[in-house]
Protein backbone atom coordinates (compact mmCIF):
# COMPACT_ATOMS: atom_id res chain seq x y z
CA UNK A 1 0.00 0.00 0.00
CA UNK A 2 2.70 2.48 0.72
CA UNK A 3 4.02 1.57 -2.83
CA UNK A 4 0.73 2.60 -4.38
CA UNK A 5 0.88 5.96 -2.45
CA UNK A 6 4.30 7.20 -3.43
CA UNK A 7 2.90 6.10 -7.18
CA UNK A 8 0.19 8.27 -6.57
CA UNK A 9 2.60 11.35 -5.47
CA UNK A 10 4.96 10.98 -7.91
CA UNK A 11 2.35 11.25 -10.75
CA UNK A 12 1.26 14.37 -8.89
CA UNK A 13 2.41 17.95 -9.56
CA UNK A 14 5.11 17.76 -7.05
CA UNK A 15 7.71 15.57 -9.30
CA UNK A 16 8.61 16.43 -13.38
CA UNK A 17 10.03 14.24 -14.81
CA UNK A 18 11.99 14.59 -17.72
CA UNK A 19 9.58 13.33 -20.59
CA UNK A 20 7.55 16.52 -19.25
CA UNK A 21 10.73 18.42 -19.45
CA UNK A 22 11.48 17.02 -23.33
CA UNK A 23 8.15 17.51 -24.01
CA UNK A 24 8.00 21.35 -23.10
CA UNK A 25 11.63 22.28 -25.12
CA UNK A 26 9.78 20.71 -28.09
CA UNK A 27 6.17 22.41 -27.84
CA UNK A 28 8.94 25.49 -27.35
CA UNK A 29 10.65 24.61 -30.49
CA UNK A 30 7.69 24.44 -32.81
CA UNK A 31 6.80 28.40 -31.67
CA UNK A 32 10.06 29.84 -32.77
CA UNK A 33 9.94 29.94 -36.21
CA UNK A 34 13.62 29.43 -36.84
CA UNK A 35 13.41 25.94 -35.52
CA UNK A 36 10.08 24.68 -36.55
CA UNK A 37 11.75 23.03 -40.12
CA UNK A 38 14.43 21.28 -38.50
CA UNK A 39 14.07 18.28 -37.02
CA UNK A 40 13.04 17.98 -33.40
CA UNK A 41 15.72 15.35 -32.31
CA UNK A 42 18.59 17.19 -33.86
CA UNK A 43 18.04 20.69 -32.14
CA UNK A 44 19.46 20.34 -28.60
CA UNK A 45 17.92 21.79 -25.37
CA UNK A 46 20.47 24.50 -25.31
CA UNK A 47 19.69 25.64 -28.98
CA UNK A 48 16.18 25.71 -28.49
CA UNK A 49 16.30 28.09 -25.12
CA UNK A 50 18.83 30.24 -27.23
CA UNK A 51 16.64 30.52 -30.17
CA UNK A 52 14.00 31.50 -27.65
CA UNK A 53 15.81 33.84 -25.90
CA UNK A 54 16.51 36.02 -29.04
CA UNK A 55 12.93 35.43 -30.48
CA UNK A 56 12.30 36.58 -27.26
CA UNK A 57 14.18 39.73 -27.06
CA UNK A 58 13.36 40.69 -31.21
CA UNK A 59 9.71 40.84 -30.24
CA UNK A 60 10.59 42.93 -27.57
CA UNK A 61 12.37 45.51 -30.16
CA UNK A 62 9.38 44.71 -32.52
CA UNK A 63 7.05 45.83 -30.04
CA UNK A 64 9.33 48.70 -29.33
CA UNK A 65 9.73 49.77 -32.65
CA UNK A 66 5.82 49.86 -32.94
CA UNK A 67 4.97 51.73 -29.65
CA UNK A 68 7.47 54.56 -31.34
CA UNK A 69 5.77 54.47 -34.91
CA UNK A 70 2.16 54.76 -32.45
CA UNK A 71 3.38 57.11 -30.32
CA UNK A 72 4.12 59.53 -33.60
CA UNK A 73 0.92 58.67 -35.26
CA UNK A 74 -0.78 59.10 -32.47
CA UNK A 75 0.89 62.74 -32.59
CA UNK A 76 0.30 63.06 -36.04
CA UNK A 77 -3.43 63.53 -34.78
CA UNK A 78 -2.96 66.60 -32.60
CA UNK A 79 -3.46 68.35 -36.34
CA UNK A 80 -6.37 70.05 -36.75
CA UNK A 81 -7.64 68.37 -39.87
CA UNK A 82 -11.12 67.07 -40.63
CA UNK A 83 -9.03 63.70 -40.90
CA UNK A 84 -7.87 63.95 -37.85
CA UNK A 85 -11.27 64.97 -35.82
CA UNK A 86 -12.91 61.87 -37.25
CA UNK A 87 -10.16 59.66 -36.29
CA UNK A 88 -10.00 60.80 -33.32
CA UNK A 89 -13.89 60.77 -32.32
CA UNK A 90 -13.72 56.68 -33.51
CA UNK A 91 -11.01 56.39 -31.32
CA UNK A 92 -11.97 57.88 -28.27
CA UNK B 1 -11.33 14.92 -74.32
CA UNK B 2 -14.68 15.38 -72.40
CA UNK B 3 -14.73 12.45 -70.19
CA UNK B 4 -11.70 13.63 -67.66
CA UNK B 5 -13.81 17.10 -67.51
CA UNK B 6 -17.10 14.97 -67.17
CA UNK B 7 -14.92 13.09 -64.08
CA UNK B 8 -13.74 16.45 -62.67
CA UNK B 9 -16.44 17.33 -60.77
CA UNK B 10 -17.59 14.19 -59.72
CA UNK B 11 -14.48 13.36 -58.33
CA UNK B 12 -13.85 16.73 -56.75
CA UNK B 13 -17.00 16.09 -55.22
CA UNK B 14 -16.17 12.74 -53.50
CA UNK B 15 -12.76 14.05 -52.75
CA UNK B 16 -14.29 16.92 -51.08
CA UNK B 17 -16.59 14.99 -49.29
CA UNK B 18 -13.80 12.79 -47.65
CA UNK B 19 -11.64 15.52 -47.31
CA UNK B 20 -14.29 16.98 -45.25
CA UNK B 21 -15.15 14.49 -43.05
CA UNK B 22 -11.34 13.54 -42.81
CA UNK B 23 -11.14 17.73 -42.09
CA UNK B 24 -13.97 16.82 -39.61
CA UNK B 25 -12.27 13.90 -37.80
CA UNK B 26 -8.72 15.44 -37.70
CA UNK B 27 -10.46 18.79 -36.11
CA UNK B 28 -12.16 16.83 -33.50
CA UNK B 29 -8.69 14.76 -32.78
CA UNK B 30 -6.87 17.85 -32.65
CA UNK B 31 -9.27 19.91 -30.76
CA UNK B 32 -8.68 17.18 -28.12
CA UNK B 33 -5.18 17.65 -28.31
CA UNK B 34 -4.91 20.91 -27.85
CA UNK B 35 -7.01 21.18 -25.20
CA UNK B 36 -3.83 19.72 -23.47
CA UNK B 37 -0.90 20.51 -25.58
CA UNK B 38 -1.25 23.28 -27.70
CA UNK B 39 -3.73 25.88 -25.92
CA UNK B 40 -1.44 28.82 -25.92
CA UNK B 41 -1.25 28.37 -29.52
CA UNK B 42 -5.36 28.44 -30.56
CA UNK B 43 -5.80 31.03 -27.77
CA UNK B 44 -3.70 33.63 -29.13
CA UNK B 45 -3.98 32.91 -32.53
CA UNK B 46 -7.56 33.03 -32.13
CA UNK B 47 -9.28 36.85 -34.26
CA UNK B 48 -11.71 37.28 -31.36
CA UNK B 49 -8.82 36.96 -28.88
CA UNK B 50 -7.21 39.53 -31.04
CA UNK B 51 -10.42 41.71 -31.69
CA UNK B 52 -10.69 42.06 -27.76
CA UNK B 53 -6.76 43.02 -27.58
CA UNK B 54 -7.58 45.56 -29.73
CA UNK B 55 -10.50 47.64 -28.60
CA UNK B 56 -8.53 46.93 -24.87
CA UNK B 57 -5.44 48.79 -26.60
CA UNK B 58 -7.18 51.59 -28.31
CA UNK B 59 -9.29 52.31 -24.56
CA UNK B 60 -5.56 52.75 -23.22
CA UNK B 61 -4.50 54.61 -25.67
CA UNK B 62 -7.32 56.95 -25.33
CA UNK B 63 -6.47 57.05 -21.60
CA UNK B 64 -3.29 58.05 -22.05
CA UNK B 65 -3.92 60.96 -24.59
CA UNK B 66 -6.58 62.03 -22.06
CA UNK B 67 -5.05 61.42 -18.73
CA UNK B 68 -1.38 62.66 -19.59
CA UNK B 69 0.32 65.80 -19.95
CA UNK B 70 -0.14 67.70 -23.10
CA UNK B 71 2.99 66.34 -24.70
CA UNK B 72 2.32 63.86 -26.96
CA UNK B 73 2.23 59.82 -26.00
CA UNK B 74 6.29 59.11 -25.77
CA UNK B 75 6.71 55.65 -27.22
CA UNK B 76 7.19 53.89 -23.52
CA UNK B 77 3.78 55.12 -22.68
CA UNK B 78 2.31 53.45 -25.32
CA UNK B 79 4.35 50.03 -24.97
CA UNK B 80 3.32 50.54 -21.21
CA UNK B 81 -0.43 50.94 -22.15
CA UNK B 82 0.19 47.86 -24.82
CA UNK B 83 1.90 45.31 -21.91
CA UNK B 84 -1.37 46.10 -19.59
CA UNK B 85 -4.04 45.49 -22.06
CA UNK B 86 -1.68 41.88 -23.15
CA UNK B 87 -1.60 41.50 -19.36
CA UNK B 88 -5.25 42.12 -19.08
CA UNK B 89 -6.62 40.12 -21.61
CA UNK B 90 -4.42 37.09 -20.50
CA UNK B 91 -6.96 37.47 -17.20
CA UNK B 92 -3.80 36.83 -14.92
CA UNK B 93 -3.85 33.39 -15.90
CA UNK B 94 0.20 32.74 -16.32
CA UNK B 95 2.93 33.91 -13.73
CA UNK B 96 3.91 36.89 -16.51
CA UNK B 97 0.71 38.33 -16.68
CA UNK B 98 0.20 38.89 -12.92
CA UNK B 99 3.60 40.30 -12.78
CA UNK B 100 2.80 42.73 -15.68
CA UNK B 101 -0.16 43.89 -13.76
CA UNK B 102 1.25 43.79 -9.96
CA UNK B 103 4.20 46.04 -11.45
CA UNK B 104 1.74 48.93 -12.37
CA UNK B 105 0.06 48.15 -8.62
CA UNK B 106 3.10 48.07 -6.80
CA UNK B 107 4.02 51.53 -7.94
CA UNK B 108 0.62 52.78 -7.04
CA UNK B 109 0.49 51.12 -3.79
CA UNK B 110 4.21 52.27 -2.94
CA UNK B 111 3.09 55.84 -2.69
CA UNK B 112 0.61 55.35 0.12
CA UNK B 113 0.46 51.96 1.84
CA UNK B 114 1.83 48.66 1.33
CA UNK B 115 -0.21 45.96 1.02
CA UNK B 116 0.75 42.13 1.27
CA UNK B 117 1.47 41.37 -2.25
CA UNK B 118 -0.71 37.84 -1.91
CA UNK B 119 -3.62 39.74 -1.14
CA UNK B 120 -3.34 42.59 -3.83
CA UNK B 121 -2.91 39.11 -6.10
CA UNK B 122 -6.09 37.71 -5.15
CA UNK B 123 -7.74 40.70 -5.55
CA UNK B 124 -6.48 41.06 -8.85
CA UNK B 125 -6.77 37.29 -10.30
CA UNK B 126 -9.72 36.55 -8.58
CA UNK B 127 -8.64 33.46 -6.71
CA UNK B 128 -6.62 32.81 -3.78
CA UNK B 129 -3.54 30.92 -5.85
CA UNK B 130 -1.10 32.75 -4.41
CA UNK B 131 0.94 29.92 -2.73
CA UNK B 132 3.03 28.08 -5.21
CA UNK B 133 3.56 24.16 -5.21
CA UNK B 134 6.80 23.32 -4.83
CA UNK B 135 8.63 22.10 -7.94
CA UNK B 136 11.47 19.22 -8.01
CA UNK B 137 12.88 18.27 -10.84
CA UNK B 138 14.64 14.91 -10.89
CA UNK B 139 17.31 13.30 -12.76
CA UNK B 140 17.89 16.07 -15.85
CA UNK B 141 20.20 14.22 -18.19
CA UNK B 142 22.32 16.71 -19.46
CA UNK B 143 20.19 19.68 -18.25
CA UNK B 144 22.12 19.98 -15.47
CA UNK B 145 25.43 21.30 -17.86
CA UNK B 146 25.43 25.12 -16.36
CA UNK B 147 25.90 26.45 -20.43
CA UNK B 148 21.67 24.86 -19.81
CA UNK B 149 21.39 26.70 -16.66
CA UNK B 150 22.51 29.82 -17.72
CA UNK B 151 20.35 30.16 -20.38
CA UNK B 152 17.70 28.77 -18.63
CA UNK B 153 18.60 31.84 -15.90
CA UNK B 154 18.81 34.47 -19.13
CA UNK B 155 15.45 32.99 -20.39
CA UNK B 156 13.64 33.54 -16.45
CA UNK B 157 14.95 37.05 -16.84
CA UNK B 158 13.62 37.62 -19.87
CA UNK B 159 10.15 36.63 -19.05
CA UNK B 160 8.31 39.24 -16.68
CA UNK B 161 8.23 37.14 -13.24
CA UNK B 162 9.98 34.71 -13.86
CA UNK B 163 13.14 35.34 -12.34
CA UNK B 164 13.31 32.75 -9.47
CA UNK B 165 11.00 29.99 -11.52
CA UNK B 166 12.27 26.65 -12.09
CA UNK B 167 12.80 25.45 -15.15
CA UNK B 168 9.70 23.54 -16.76
CA UNK B 169 7.65 27.12 -15.33
CA UNK B 170 9.89 28.90 -17.25
CA UNK B 171 9.51 26.63 -20.38
CA UNK B 172 5.85 26.65 -19.81
CA UNK B 173 5.34 30.74 -19.26
CA UNK B 174 7.74 30.79 -22.25
CA UNK B 175 5.28 29.49 -24.63
CA UNK B 176 2.62 31.59 -23.42
CA UNK B 177 4.32 34.56 -23.68
CA UNK B 178 5.72 34.04 -27.05
CA UNK B 179 2.22 33.33 -28.92
CA UNK B 180 1.09 36.32 -26.64
CA UNK B 181 3.68 38.44 -27.94
CA UNK B 182 2.77 37.43 -31.14
CA UNK B 183 -0.57 38.47 -31.15
CA UNK B 184 0.28 41.95 -29.65
CA UNK B 185 3.19 42.46 -32.38
CA UNK B 186 0.32 41.66 -35.13
CA UNK B 187 -2.44 44.13 -33.30
CA UNK B 188 0.06 46.90 -33.23
CA UNK B 189 0.98 46.36 -36.81
CA UNK B 190 -2.53 46.49 -38.24
CA UNK B 191 -3.63 49.44 -35.71
CA UNK B 192 -0.70 51.02 -37.20
CA UNK B 193 -1.40 50.42 -40.96
CA UNK B 194 -4.27 51.38 -40.19
CA UNK B 195 -3.39 55.19 -38.49
CA UNK B 196 -0.64 55.70 -40.87
CA UNK B 197 -3.17 55.12 -44.40
CA UNK B 198 -5.74 56.98 -42.55
CA UNK B 199 -3.27 60.09 -42.20
CA UNK B 200 -1.29 59.66 -45.74
CA UNK B 201 -4.96 59.33 -47.45
CA UNK B 202 -5.81 63.09 -45.20
CA UNK B 203 -4.24 65.49 -47.38
CA UNK B 204 -5.06 63.65 -50.86
CA UNK B 205 -8.61 62.36 -50.40
CA UNK B 206 -10.14 65.08 -48.37
CA UNK B 207 -8.45 67.91 -49.20
CA UNK B 208 -9.77 67.20 -52.50
CA UNK B 209 -13.39 66.51 -51.48
CA UNK B 210 -13.23 69.85 -49.17
CA UNK B 211 -12.03 71.96 -52.19
CA UNK B 212 -13.38 71.52 -54.92
CA UNK B 213 -11.37 73.35 -57.69
CA UNK B 214 -13.61 76.10 -59.25
CA UNK B 215 -14.14 74.68 -63.10
CA UNK B 216 -15.97 77.57 -64.71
Amino acid sequence: MSSRRSHSRQSGSSRITEDQIADLVSKLQRLIPELRNRHSDKVSASKVLQETCNYIRSLHKEVDDLSERLSELLASLETDSDQAAIIRSLLM
Amino acid sequence: MSSPLAEIPVASSERSRDYRRKKKKKAQVQSRDQHHSEPYNAKWKSESQQKLYSSKLVQALSQVRLGGTAAPPRGRTVREAADRALAFVAKGRTRWSRAMLMNRVKLRFRKQRRPGSASVMAALTGSSRSKKPKVRVLRLKGKNLPAVQKKVKVLGRLIPGCRKEPLPVILEEASDYIAALEMQVRAMSALARLLSSAGSSSSSGIDRISDPSPNV
